[in-house]
This record gives structure tokens, C-alpha cells and sequence, in this order.
């Protein structure tokens, strides 16, 4: 088989921006927080993603402002680099290579020209042991720098940059690790290590979980596992160091802060509630409840004013002043597993699994957006360790959106199974499901699959249930009989049963006049209309773990896994066994689009992908070790517009899309080059249109396109001028690093140079147009434009020429006359010079 | 080890009073403390915490402070009256009123020239301390309520008292207040309530320290009179107050059996600005804390739940020491029960009354480790009232059981007791050198009565059938003041043993009525002492749980008593927190000692190796899984056994059973008042 260079695995969306503490600004606009592989830039007001910074080739494992200058960001990566960047503008500046997987940075303001970073123990990449050590970054322009010098700061360090803070003004670093607190301090080169030990009397845990240094006083509060916050004082004396307890967390703290001028403290844990603690006056705490799911990162804005947490949904909340969430940034929820399979909403494309605990999700595939979360529980979640509630473990569309079907489960150990059949309709009112029938305890044991009949013209719907009790449900929507007010519900209308085995999967034809049901080693064959045991399929040994019906011209075709490694093909036709093959597939799934069907065989440790047609003995694609590990989780996911892919290879991508969840619960998906290509061309020049932050050299050149735009009304815009020659340079201007610009006056004599130009050109297309005008009135006109486009960036208002007259009433004509001469001088010369 | 037949009694219902107050003297390093029914303890924090000295308490005395001043003791109650103790002859020495109504508060000047106790009326009042006794000198300005806290500026020129609703600042020279400090009321239901300020303390710095009933623990200017900042411990009251002595560190005890601690710390390392900073908070107790020390290196803490809590600050202590152990003092460290080993009846001595039992009896066969079934139950034969208000300060019963004597400040009684006919008779003729002592013991024949009185002599008299008759006083040659605390009769009958708390041991010779020997002194006070009727040797164990073991024929330690302290103890022995407070021997065996703490008993058989440092000291059930044959040799002196807790006596009866007095703690603590209410998580 042949590896296709053109196709390529991809994250796409979905990844996790809960993994490290996000960053505010200092002006407290953007957010920038570590996601996957690039670091993502979001608006704090507009909760919207203004750009990635793409250049990682592995996890992002944090994120820094740069102390010396806040419009610089550090970042930091398992692939051993440290890149700088202009976040504003989305430019790399410098990568630092390190050449070991970095797991957190640090940096202070009294240390200039260094940040810290947490290593593997030299020499030993997949060491358990960490340290911390510090990087001298020289002043050379290379874009890359080759980092040789390491010099060790802290032997002996936790990973979670949650456990390593530096102290007041940086004089000390305090460090925690399992049930010791180190801190060193820098001017006198001396570390004091304090222990706690390992649970008091009250079996409380003390290990010690975060840890965070007030930034005006010498106070280090320490978050324990037991819920216990400790305030360390007068730990410059390795005897008579103290510490206070705070308790109100019933279980770990998993982040600290402090808030910049120090008279708070925030925390917060799986209870889901910011606290906030007034420092020195620790009995008065605020609260801040229900934020939907545990706290594991709280940051604060430099200037005090936002707070944000990162929730172990996958969520980012924004907080004004303690008191109001004013914007909340929801990524992909993923939990440990997804008990549902991944669906795509009909209606809507959008994925569809578990979310928040009891709560499915529509996630927006091309918009990279959560669009909502549907409750489908409809119970209070209890945020306790430990606790069995309800889960969300099946859900199923039917084929045009309008139904979907849930079932939810809890199992207590004392308890029997509690099993719930929910059935949604689709509101066209409210554009969302409504809950219309309940079913409680449909099956006596757990539901094994669930499937909808895909039928688009016949009237009745139809979900098929089977259970592990040995028995498959049909239910059907039927209108009550006697009443009126009530709509149709769903009922139950068929039970059926094969020799007490207990059955696996289910799945209707596409024209839903077939459904085969496995049982174990048989596969039976139903007809829904009549409900007869049309023919059984069994082909020996193995249960059957998937189940497909071809699609379009293969819809004779019936597709099969067994545990024993076959893939079987049977014709229903013949009823008989048309192929098999030996390979040990974990999950077979069919294109709803196209007769493809995709199999994800699970091969010494990784997934390989074959893509094939049920008729044709070769696959159309086959794609070796795609992830690591089991793949159990696909989908289809429909295109919005079709691809014209002619490449036999990627033809399978036309219409739809393969999306796949690895066992690390990454969403990963295929792309073409030529789909790369043209994403990366539309991203481009959305950069350029987007990337001009509001710096003053952009309220200058926007006036003056403004202007330019109200000067000319009237030309379309497909005639427009090409933008002026002079603003290449200022474009250069803005998206070379400050760092290798060269002085500001000779800038600013090639801003006005470019200004001049443009004045000029557009002084030129009036002469053409008025021609028959004064030579007089032409150079007052001129003048006057010349005028007022010099004084637009102090009078935005001022478009008419009475009003730049008005600004310039000193001068006298003698002075008008030399300008004009003066300036007719410059054009010509200038003209001549630029003009290529 | 040896098997008994053990007779575990549980029906002794001693219950320890509450903690009332405290007073450290920190030249002495002793603790003075008083119990709500009167009881004056002395602890010795030097000697290893050790309960030196009782003083019984009185009906109706209601002590509420206790102040030193040097080495004399003052205590001031609700009755009105200033007590100075006599702490060599354990009782009140005089009684001054104070005419004020009850009292609530009594502080000493740090010159230990000047009483000043504050009153119901409002006055505070100024005793001038003489020789031998006090003299009022004047009132200060009488204020509107009650005094309830004072504290002297260590200058003596200011005195800050604690009101209701507010602090005033009387200058001592002049009487007059000089600042008023208005406390501010508890918030909600309690706005209605006055706010009591507790307790009060006056730093050098003139910073105030006030405790109050609203749970605010309140730092004042003393200068301006303002308020600097306010803590809110609790939500309800902060009822002591103790600071350190070098005015570095505070605790505060709350009605919610909370210790906080406050330290005088500077925010930023290497400046020289201090402020106090809450930081840690002890938990030890489940009731109120109305009794606060803070020693140089530990927080001592009691209160309503009766136990005396020794916290030691982890700062200022070495870790792994002695020093850094909490401790519990739960139970006296004396004998409250007397056991007649011929008769299998016990004393049980209470602060009003004492009961004699008589323990039962079963003549089943089983295993070790089982319980047998009891023929016949032990049962209450006397319960004896004391008369007067005085409480009891010793007793004892003789082995036969046809003896009972007990003591208190005012009197010695003595009964006759006929345990089969149920008489009891009272000898109302004694001699009159006999009129109250601090320790009293029957020879084992019951023929002779020992009583120690003043300057540790002890004073001879004989019993026969109805009548006491006085023989001798014996009296020692160091001519100790201070009073006898262990005495001791050898089964014999030939020699006692008699050991005071200047850490004396004398040893007498009975049949020729004079001094027999001086142990040599050893620093530490004596807990237990005994004398091996068959060795006559002395075994002596001290606070610091050391054990001598002295001849007394030859008048030397033994051989035995050499090799141990060559070798010196197991570190765990060494690392017990509670004294030894009985020995005992085996007749049967006399190689067998017999002792006991709280938590456990040891046999130990001198016969065996002693136990080296890196042995395991408690191995019985380590022993008990090995063969026969092995045990030998992992076996060593200090046989232990914890299987019964919380002991208060054990003893070896004559038929060879022990007999072993537990008082669980549970049973305690039930027995207690129900403690202030706590939300407590999850309920």
C-alpha cells in the first residue's frame, strides 16, 4: 500500500484551551491561552478567536507576557522551543531553541533578559524528574537562537507550572512539590525547603496542589489537596518560618492567584466557585457560585480589573471584578470518554456528543465554536467526587433532523440500573429540541445501540433499541387515539427476541425496508413493516462488533466485524457470504453521502484507516498509523460546499468529511492538499485585511483611506486606484518587528513620504476630472486637499475645505504661493523618484 | 509475661473538674491552675510536666484568676475574697474581702509590688503585697459594670481593664482614666447583647490586646486609644488571652475549643515594621478554652473539656524531642484509688465523698484473652460524705480492709470498717499531733497509721482494736519544707519510704523509729516509689520516667539500677508522656516489677536482658506468634502490655490477680456539657 503524501492527518478544532492558565494583556483587550499547538488570541469583550500564533510543532505548554514588554508573549512548547511573539499582530519574532520538551516558563521583571523554564533532568528526555533552569537570551537579531547555556535554578521541581510562582519583585521563587515547599532566594543564593506531613490527624491530605506569592508583601499561599489553603510568613528562617490555614474548599485547590496590588486572594476547585479571600482579613470571603463546571486555572488582568477562570469543560470565563461574568469562551467539552457515538445534526452539521456532565454538545465544526448544549438529564449536577449520576450514553438523529433520540443511565453500586429513553423534537420556533416523550426504564438492562430508521418520505418514525436483556425495541410515533390537546408521542411497537441471545448492534437499510440486528454470532434480518424474521446471516466463529447496510448502488450489500479479526460482506440478495477479509477492525462506519465505507483496524498499537467501496475489491484509500492507539469513535461529517477533487485518492473526500476522536480524546480529521492550500490562502489575506491593531500609524493610514474613500464616491470600486505606493511602506512599517525597525525619524520622514504621494495621485484624477477648471481654482483645490488631509489625524471631522481653511487663517498669500511652488517641487521630484 | 486473672473495673466515675484558670510563673517554670470546684494545681513544666502539687479545693469557692507574684501564689473568686496558698503545707494560707462583690479578675504589677483585682461593682482595687500578707492601698476611679479583665502595663504606670462594651485606661499613678475604648457589639442578634471583653493584655509598646464575647480579637493603639485592626475569630466568644514574653507571638481561645495564634511578624523580610498577623489555629479541645499559658516554647490551653493541653510551638522547638510532643493531661498524677490487697477491696477517693467496693468474683477456667463469667458482682459497700466544705485531700485504705482513713485541710478521720457485717464506726478519738496531713498510709499488718505533715515529717501512730494512739514523728535530716507526696510502707513492715517534692527520698526504719537512709538526689521529683519486701530494695521512678533501683541494706544502687542507667532506657520508654504512678511487686516472683501510666502496664522482669535501642520495646504480640523456643530469645526486660487504657490503678491482689482501674476517656467527654454549636461541613 502506498502512503499518500497529499492527505495528511490534522487537528482540527476542538482542542483543549483549558490545559495551561490563560493571559490578559495588559490593557486587558485580548486573551491569549494555549491550545493544542498554537496559541490563540481571543478578544476579552467579544469572547471571538482574533488569531492563532501557529508555529509549535507540539503542545503549547504555556503561555507568558513578556515582563519587559508587555506586547510580547512567550511561549512555550513540548518541541523544546520558546518562541517570542507580537500578539498584536500575530508575528513570530524569535524562537529559542532548548532542544528538551518544555513544561512551563516563568519570568520576573527583576531578572531582565531571562526566563525560567521546567526541563526533564538532563540528559534524560522521559525522566520523571523535572528542574528549573534559567536562559540568558542574548541581544542577537537572529530569528533563531540555538540556546546552550542552561544554568539550574531548582533541582527538584513539580511539572504543573501551577506549582512554581515567583515571589515579590523577584527576589525569591517558591517552588512545591508532593509535600515540600522550596523557596530560593536569588541575591543570597539560598534555598529553605519546608515539609508538611502527610496527613493530619484528620486524615486531611497534605500535599500540597499550587502554590502563589503575594506580589507586595512576603506571604506564599500554598494550595492543599484537602482543601486547605496555607499563608506562609517569615520563611527567610528555616525554624521560625509560620503559616495560617484557610479552609473552605471541601476538596483540592487547584489554582491560586493573587490579585496585583495584592488585597485579595482567588481560588478555586471542583466546587465550581471563584472565592475570594480579603487578605489580612481572611474570615470575609466572597463568592462567586455556579460557574458551571471546576476551577483548574484562575488568572487575573495586570491591572486587577478582569479575572478569568479555566474550567475542566473546557471553558474560559470571564470576570468583571468579582461580581459579573461578562463573557464566557466555550471550547469543545471533552470528558474523559464520549459515551455517545459522534452524530452529526442534520440540520444544523454540527458534531453532537457528551458535553457537560448530562448535556449533549453542538459543536460548529467550520466555525471551530460551540453553538450549545442541549440538557438533556435536566437534573442538577453535583459537583462531588465520586458521586454516580446521570450520563448521557446514547443519542441518535434521524434522518432529517426533526427527532432525536437519548438514553441516560446511572448505576450505584446499591442500586439497580436507572435507564431513561428520551425522545426530542425539533422546535421550529425556538430552533431547538423539545423534550416529547419520556420513556423510563424502556430495557431491563443496559442499552447496547440505538438506531433510527432512515426513511425520508415515509410518515412514520421509527428508533430501534437493543439491550443487553435480550431483547431489541421498535418504537413508533403514534397520535393518541382519544385526546386532542396532546401531540404524538412515541410508544413501543414491537418487541423481538432471537434465542435468548442478547443483541449487539442495529441498523436499517437506507431505504428502511431492512433491519438487521446481530445477535451475538447471528446476524437476523428483519422487515420493520411487518416485523418477520426475513433470513438470519451467521458466519461462524465471533460476535458481530459492527454492523453496516451499504449505501446507493452497494445498498444490496451487508457489512459485519466479528470478534474474530473478519470483516464480512454479505449479499442480501443471495443471503450469502460475499467476501471477507482477516483484518481486526475496530470500528467500520458508512459515508451517508457515497457508497464509501471507512474501517479503522487497530494494528500492534496504532490505527490504520481503509476507505473502501463494498463492491470493489481494492480500497480506495488506506492510510497507515493514523493515531496511536484505538479509534472508536468516528463520523462523516457532511461538506458545505463539495470539493472537485478529480485525484483518485482523495475523491472519497468530495463530499464529505472523516472526522475521528484518538484515544487521547483529540479530534482529528483528513484534509487534502489542495484544501490546505486554500486555507491557507483565505487566512492570509484575512491577515492582511484584520492584522492592523489600533496603533496610531493605523488611525493615520485609516483616516486616510477613509478619506480616500469619501474623496471618491463615485468610482466603482472595481476601478479604484491600486492602493499608493507609499503605503507598501507603511505596511512594511507595521509588520516588521519593532525590534529591527530602523529610527523613528527616519520613519517618520517615509510616513510622510507616503502621504505625499497620495495626495498627489489623488490631486492628478481631479485635475482629470475637472479639466476645464481654472488653472487658479486648481491650485487653491489642490492646496486645500493638501491641507486638509495633513490636519485630518487632529480634526477627524474636518472633510470640507471651509473648515481646513478655517484651521489655517495665519497664512498669508505669500506664504500660499511659496507652499504651492514648494509642493509642486516635491511631486515632480518625488514622482519621478517612486514611480517605477 | 506471666498470666492474671484480671478484675477490670470500670465503675470507678471519677470526673475531673473543668479548667477554670491558669498562671505560669516563668521564673519557676511551674503552672499554677485552678479547677472549677477549687482544686489548685501545680504542674512543674521543668520536670517534664509533672503534677507536683494539690491543693483540694473548698464548696463554694469559686475561683476565677490566679496571679503570681514571685513565688507566692494569689487567687480571687465570685465569693469576694483574695486567697494567698501555702504552697508548702498545700492550703490556703489566709483570705482577704475585697468588699467589691465577686471578683473577676486579679493581676500583679511586673515589680510584684502591687495586687490589683477587678470587681462586680466597678472599682478596681489596689492591694499593696507586704510579708505574709496584703494591704488595700485605694480604689482606682470607680467605673459603670463590671471589671472583667485587667492588665498592667509591664512599666506599672498604666492598667488597661476590660469592661462590658468597652476597655478604659487607668493611670496608675493617679487613679484616673485616661482613655475610654469603645468595643464594637456583635453584628445581627447580638447587637442587642453587651459585649464582655474577656481578656486584655497591655504590650510594652502600649499596643492593647483585647478578647472579646462577640469573637473579635481587637488590636488597640494605647497611645491614642484607637483601634488598629480587628480579627474576627469566631462567632462566639474569644475567651483568653496569653502573649509570649518577648511580645512576639499571641494566642486567643475561643468558646469553639479553638487556639488561634497571632505572631508580631514584619510583611516584608528585613524591615523592621511589625504587624500582628494571624497564623496558625489548634484544635485540642471540644469545649470552651478558658485558660491560656504561652510558655516560651509551647501554648498551654484548658477548659471545660478538663484536660490541660500542652501544644509546643513546632518554631521553637527542636523536632523529634521530647519538647515538640503534644501532651494531654487527662488524669491527676497521683492514686485517687487505694487497693486492700487482702480483703480484693478498693477506695476510690472523689473531692466529696469516697466509696469502698468490693471486687467481684469468678471461678471460671479459660484461655488467655477470654472473658470470664462473673459469680458475684462487684458492689458498692460504703459511700462515705465528707462533712464540711473542705474537699479531700488524701486517703487510703488498709490492706485488710478494716481501715479507713482520709484527710483534709482541716482534719484527719479515721473509720473502723467490718466489710461482712457493713459497720462502719468512726474513731473519734485521735491523737492531736494528727490533725490533718498531706499523705496517709497503713502499715501492711493495718497496725500502724503514717500521716505525712508539715516539713516532711511523718508522723507514727498505732491502731488497735477501736482507738489510734500516736508513736513518733519521724522527720528527715535535710530539713526539707516542702511537703510529702508519695509514702510508702514495705509489705514487711520494716522500712518506709516517704518522697517530697524537693525530690527527696528518706527511708525509715520501723522497728527502730528513725532515719534509715537518704536516696541520693536525683533532679527530677518522684512519680512512684516501692519497696521489694523480698530484695529490700527501693524502686524509685521519676517524673522523667528513669527508675532506680536502690538497696537498702547496702545502701547503694543496685547492680541491676548500674547496668540500666549504663545502658540508659529504650527511647520509647523515655518518649511516654504520662508518669509512672504505681509499683508493685510480684510475691511470687521476686525479680517481677509491676508498674503503670495511663496508657499502659509493664512488667519487668529483671531476670532478662534489658532492651537495646534498637529493639522492639513492645513485642508481646510479636512474642505470643513465635514458637516456644525462639521467644527466649527475642524476649527482654519490659514486658508491656496495652490492652487496657486509661488506667488509673492497677494492683496485685493477694490471690494473684490484678486488678486494673480504667476510666475510658469517652465516658468523660459524654459526661460533659454539650459544647457551643458548629456548623460543622456536610451536616
Amino acid at each position: 500500500m502506498v502512503e499518500h503524501g497529499e492527505i495528511r492527518v490534522v487537528h482540527r478544532g476542538g482542542s483543549k484551551i483549558n490545559f495551561r492558565q490563560p493571559v490578559i494583556t495588559n490593557d486587558s483587550r485580548f486573551l491569549l491561552c494555549a491550545s493544542g499547538q498554537c496559541v490563540k488570541v481571543f478578544s476579552t469583550s467579544t469572547e471571538e478567536c482574533i488569531h492563532d500564533l501557529r508555529g509549535h510543532t507540539d503542545l503549547v505548554t504555556g503561555v507568558l507576557l513578556k515582563p519587559s514588554n508587555h506586547l510580547q508573549v512567550y511561549s512555550c512548547s513540548v518541541d523544546g522551543t520558546v518562541k517570542l511573539w507580537d500578539f498584536t499582530d500575530g508575528i513570530l519574532i524569535k524562537t529559542y531553541v532548548i532542544g528538551y520538551p518544555i513544561y512551563s516558563i516563568r519570568a520576573s521583571a527583576k531578572h531582565e533578559g531571562v526566563f525560567f523554564v521546567v526541563i526533564p533532568k538532563k540528559g534524560d528526555k522521559r525522566s520523571e524528574f523535572f528542574q528549573l533552569v534559567a536562559i540568558h537570551t542574548s541581544l542577537s537579531g537572529d530569528q533563531i537562537v540555538e540556546v546552550q547555556e542552561l544554568s539550574d535554578v531548582l533541582g527538584d521541581v513539580s511539572s504543573d507550572p501551577a506549582a512554581i510562582h515567583f515571589g515579590k519583585g523577584g527576589e525569591y521563587i517558591a517552588s512545591v512539590k508532593g509535600l515540600q515547599l522550596e523557596v530560593y532566594f536569588f541575591r543570597k543564593n539560598k534555598a529553605f525547603r519546608f515539609y508538611l506531613k502527610e496527613s493530619d490527624k484528620k486524615g486531611g491530605k497534605n500535599t500540597f496542589t499550587c502554590v502563589s506569592c503575594h506580589p507586595k508583601e512576603d506571604c506564599i499561599a500554598t494550595g492543599h489537596e484537602d482543601g486547605k489553603i496555607r499563608l506562609w510568613r517569615n520563611f527567610n528562617h528555616s525554624k521560625e518560618y509560620t503559616y495560617s490555614t484557610l479552609h473552605w474548599h471541601h476538596n483540592a485547590v487547584s489554582s491560586l492567584c493573587f490579585t496585583p496590588e495584592g488585597t485579595n486572594l482567588l481560588s478555586g476547585g471542583i466546587e465550581s466557585v471563584l472565592v475570594q479571600w480579603r487578605y489580612d482579613q481572611e474570615s470575609q470571603r466572597d463568592f462567586l457560585p455556579r460557574l458551571g463546571a471546576a476551577i483548574t486555572h484562575i488568572a487575573v488582568s495586570p491591572d486587577g480589573a478582569l479575572f478569568c477562570t479555566s474550567h475542566s469543560d473546557n471553558k474560559i470565563t470571564i470576570i468583571q471584578s468579582c461580581v459579573k461574568v461578562s463573557a464566557v469562551i466555550q471550547g469543545l467539552v471533552k470528558g474523559d470518554s464520549v459515551r455517545t457515538d459522534l452524530l452529526v445534526d442534520p440540520r444544523s452539521k454540527s458534531l453532537v456528543l457528551n458535553g457537560k456532565p448530562g448535556h449533549l454538545q453542538f459543536y460548529s465544526l467550520q466555525r471551530d465554536k460551540l453553538l450549545y448544549n442541549l440538557d438533556i438529564v435536566q437534573q442538577e449536577y453535583i459537583h462531588e467526587s465520586g458521586l454516580q449520576q446521570f450520563e448521557v450514553v446514547k443519542a441518535a438523529f434521524d434522518a432529517s433532523g426533526s427527532w432525536l433520540a437519548t438514553v441516560e443511565e446511572r448505576k450505584q453500586k446499591v442500586t439497580e440500573l436507572e435507564l431513561n429513553l428520551k425522545l426530542w423534537a425539533f422546535d421550529e420556533q425556538t430552533q431547538s429540541f423539545v423534550l416529547n416523550t419520556t420513556i423510563s426504564a424502556p430495557h431491563e438492562d443496559r442499552i447496547t445501540a440505538m438506531c433510527f430508521c432512515h426513511t425520508t418520505d415515509s410518515e412514520t418514525s421509527m428508533v430501534v433499541s437493543t439491550s443487553r436483556d435480550g431483547h431489541f425495541k421498535a418504537w413508533q410515533l403514534a397520535t393518541p387515539a382519544n385526546s386532542e390537546d396532546e401531540g404524538p408521542s412515541w410508544s413501543c411497537d414491537f418487541v423481538g427476541a432471537y434465542h435468548s441471545l442478547v443483541p449487539e448492534c442495529c441498523c436499517f437499510s437506507a431505504d428502511g425496508s431492512l433491519l438487521a440486528v446481530s445477535f451475538q454470532e447471528v446476524v437476523t434480518v428483519w422487515s420493520p413493516a411487518s416485523w418477520e424474521l426475513l433470513t438470519t446471516l451467521s458466519q461462524p466463529p465471533g460476535a458481530i462488533r459492527n454492523l453496516c447496510f451499504g449505501r446507493l448502488s452497494c445498498s444490496k450489500y451487508l457489512l459485519g466485524t466479528t470478534a474474530n479479526n473478519l470483516l464480512c460482506c454479505w449479499n442480501l440478495l443471495t443471503c450469502s457470504l460475499e467476501w471477507s477479509t482477516s483484518m481486526d477492525v475496530s470500528l467500520l462506519l458508512a459515508d451517508p453521502l457515497s457508497e464509501n465505507m471507512s474501517a479503522f483496524c487497530c494494528q500492534a498499537g496504532n490505527t490504520d484507516l481503509f476507505v473502501f467501496k463494498p463492491s470493489e475489491p481494492r480500497p480506495l484509500f488506506s492510510h497507515k498509523a493514523i493515531c496511536s492507539g484505538k479509534v472508536t469513535r468516528a463520523v462523516f461529517a457532511p461538506r458545505e460546499e463539495m470539493l472537485e477533487s478529480c485525484d483518485e485518492n482523495s475523491q472519497w473526500l468530495n463530499r464529505s468529511q472523516l472526522y475521528f476522536l484518538t484515544q487521547y480524546m483529540d479530534l482529528m480529521t483528513f484534509t487534502t492538499k489542495a484544501e490546505e492550500d486554500h486555507l491557507m490562502a483565505s487566512s492570509k489575506q484575512h491577515e492582511i485585511d484584520d492584522s492592523v491593531a489600533m496603533t496610531p500609524f493605523y488611525l493615520l493610514l485609516g483616516k486616510h483611506r477613509q478619506q480616500e474613500n469619501q474623496e471618491k464616491p463615485s468610482s466603482l470600486s472595481a476601478e479604484r486606484t491600486p492602493v499608493p505606493q507609499g503605503s507598501v511602506a507603511i505596511k512594511e512599517l507595521l509588520q516588521t518587528p519593532a525590534h529591527v525597525l530602523p529610527s523613528t525619524s527616519f520613519l517618520c520622514s517615509m510616513v510622510v513620504q507616503s502621504l505625499l504621494i497620495s495626495v498627489k495621485d489623488s490631486r492628478e484624477e481631479n485635475k482629470q476630472a475637472e479639466e476645464e477648471m481654472e488653472s487658479e481654482k486648481e491650485e487653491e483645490d489642490s492646496e486645500e486637499e493638501m491641507e486638509s488631509s495633513i490636519l485630518k489625524p487632529t480634526q477627524p471631522e474636518s472633510a470640507g475645505a471651509e473648515a481646513a481653511e478655517s484651521a489655517v487663517p495665519a497664512l498669508t498669500k505669500a506664504q500660499h504661493r511659496d507652499l504651492r511652488r514648494l509642493k509642486k517641487l516635491d511631486h515632480s521630484w518625488l514622482s519621478g523618484l517612486l514611480d517605477p | 509475661m506471666g498470666e492474671f486473672k484480671v478484675h477490670r473495673v470500670r465503675f470507678f466515675d471519677y470526673m475531673p473538674s473543668a479548667i477554670r484558670a491558669m498562671a505560669l510563673n516563668r521564673f519557676t517554670e511551674r503552672l499554677a491552675l485552678v479547677r472549677a470546684d477549687g482544686a489548685l494545681e501545680i504542674f512543674c513544666f521543668a520536670d517534664n510536666y509533672f503534677q507536683e502539687k494539690v491543693i483540694p479545693g473548698q464548696e463554694g469557692r469559686a475561683v476565677e484568676a490566679l496571679c503570681w507574684v514571685g513565688q507566692r501564689l494569689f487567687s480571687a473568686g465570685l465569693n469576694g475574697e483574695i486567697t494567698e496558698y501555702d504552697l508548702e503545707n498545700l492550703r490556703p494560707l489566709y483570705t482577704v474581702e475585697a468588699y467589691g462583690g465577686p471578683i473577676w479578675t486579679i493581676s500583679s504589677n511586673s515589680q510584684g509590688t502591687l495586687l490589683a483585682v477587678g470587681c462586680e461593682d466597678g472599682t478596681v482595687k489596689i492591694f499593696e503585697v507586704l510579708e505574709g500578707r496584703i494591704q488595700f492601698q485605694r480604689n482606682l476611679d470607680r467605673q459603670k459594670g463590671r471589671i472583667i479583665s485587667l492588665s498592667w502595663h509591664p512599666s506599672g504606670a498604666q492598667i488597661a481593664a476590660g469592661m462590658m462594651d468597652m476597655i478604659r485606661i487607668f493611670d496608675a499613678e493617679t487613679g484616673h482614666a485616661t482613655h475610654r475604648l469603645l468595643v464594637e457589639r456583635g453584628v445581627g442578634a447580638s447587637k442587642s447583647k453587651e459585649v464582655v471583653v474577656w481578656s486584655i493584655v497591655f504590650l510594652s509598646d502600649h499596643t492593647i490586646i483585647s478578647g472579646d464575647s462577640a469573637g473579635k480579637v481587637q488590636i488597640w493603639d494605647g497611645f491614642t486609644g484607637t483601634l488598629v485592626r480587628t480579627h474576627l475569630v469566631t462567632k462566639w466568644d474569644v475567651l483568653a488571652l496569653s502573649v509570649s514574653h518577648d511580645e512576639s507571638s499571641l494566642v486567643a481561645g475561643t468558646s469553639e475549643g479553638t487556639v488561634t495564634q497571632f505572631q508580631f511578624l514584619s510583611p516584608n523580610v528585613g524591615q523592621q515594621e511589625k504587624e500582628w498577623v494571624r497564623t496558625r489555629t489548634f484544635k485540642n479541645h471540644s469545649h470552651d478554652v478558658r485558660a491560656l499559658a504561652h510558655t516560651d516554647i509551647a501554648v498551654v490551653s484548658g477548659g471545660m473539656d478538663t484536660q490541660l493541653v500542652v501544644r509546643p510551638l513546632l518554631d521553637k522547638v527542636e523536632k523529634n524531642t521530647r519538647e515538640s510532643a503534644q501532651r494531654k493531661i487527662a488524669f491527676p498524677h497521683r492514686n485517687l484509688v487505694c487497693c486492700a490487697k487482702k480483703a480484693g477491696l478498693l477506695l476510690f477517693q472523689f473531692p466529696d465523698h469516697l466509696e469502698v467496693w468490693r471486687i467481684g468474683e469468678s471461678d471460671g477456667q479459660g484461655k488467655p484473652g477470654d472473658s470470664l463469667p462473673v459469680k458475684r458482682n462487684p458492689e458498692k459497700l460504703v459511700q462515705l460524705k465528707i462533712k464540711g466544705k473542705d474537699h479531700i485531700c488524701c486517703s487510703a485504705l488498709s490492706p485488710c480492709g478494716g481501715w479507713l482513713a482520709y484527710s483534709t485541710v482541716s482534719s484527719v478521720r479515721l473509720y473502723r470498717l467490718q466489710c461482712d457485717s457493713l459497720s462502719i464506726t468512726k474513731i473519734s478519738r485521735l491523737p492531736k499531733e494528727l490533725c490533718w496531713a498531706h499523705q496517709l498510709c497503713f502499715s501492711s499488718d493495718s497496725s500502724k497509721l503514717f500521716a505525712s505533715v508539715s516539713n516532711s515529717s511523718v508522723i507514727v501512730a498505732a491502731l488497735n482494736q477501736l482507738e489510734c494512739k500516736y508513736l513518733h514523728t519521724l522527720k528527715p535530716k535535710s530539713g526539707s519544707r516542702q511537703p510529702v507526696h508519695l509514702l510508702q510502707a514495705s509489705e514487711d513492715g520494716k522500712w518506709l519510704a516517704a518522697a517530697n517534692t524537693d525530690c527527696e527520698v528518706h527511708v525509715y526504719d520501723l522497728s527502730k523509729l528513725k532515719l534509715h537512709c537518704t536516696v541520693p538526689v536525683y533532679s527530677s521529683c518522684p512519680t512512684a516509689l516501692a519497696i521489694n519486701p523480698t530484695t529490700s530494695n527501693l524502686v524509685v521512678v521519676h517524673a522523667d520516667q528513669q527508675i532506680f533501683e536502690y538497696s537498702l541494706r547496702q545502701k547503694e544502687y543496685t547492680e541491676w539500677s548500674r547496668k540500666l542507667q549504663k545502658q540508659g532506657l529504650h527511647f520509647l520508654w523515655l518518649e511516654r508522656d504520662t508518669p509512672i504512678t504505681n509499683v508493685t511487686f510480684n510475691p511470687k516472683n521476686s525479680a517481677h516489677i509491676i508498674l503503670h501510666d495511663t496508657f499502659m502496664f509493664c512488667i519487668i522482669d529483671q531476670s532478662l536482658p534489658l532492651p537495646e535501642s534498637k529493639t522492639v520495646l513492645f513485642n508481646q504480640m510479636t512474642l505470643r506468634s513465635l514458637p516456644e523456643a525462639e521467644r527466649k530469645q527475642h524476649s527482654h526486660a519490659f514486658k508491656i502490655s496495652k490492652n487496657y487504657q486509661h488506667l488509673l490503678c492497677v494492683n496485685l491482689l493477694e490471690d494473684h490477680s490484678l486488678v486494673v482501674v480504667e476510666r475510658p476517656l469517652l465516658e468523660i467527654m459524654s459526661q460533659l456539657p454539650a459544647p457551643v454549636r458548629q456548623k460543622k461541613f456536610a451536616t
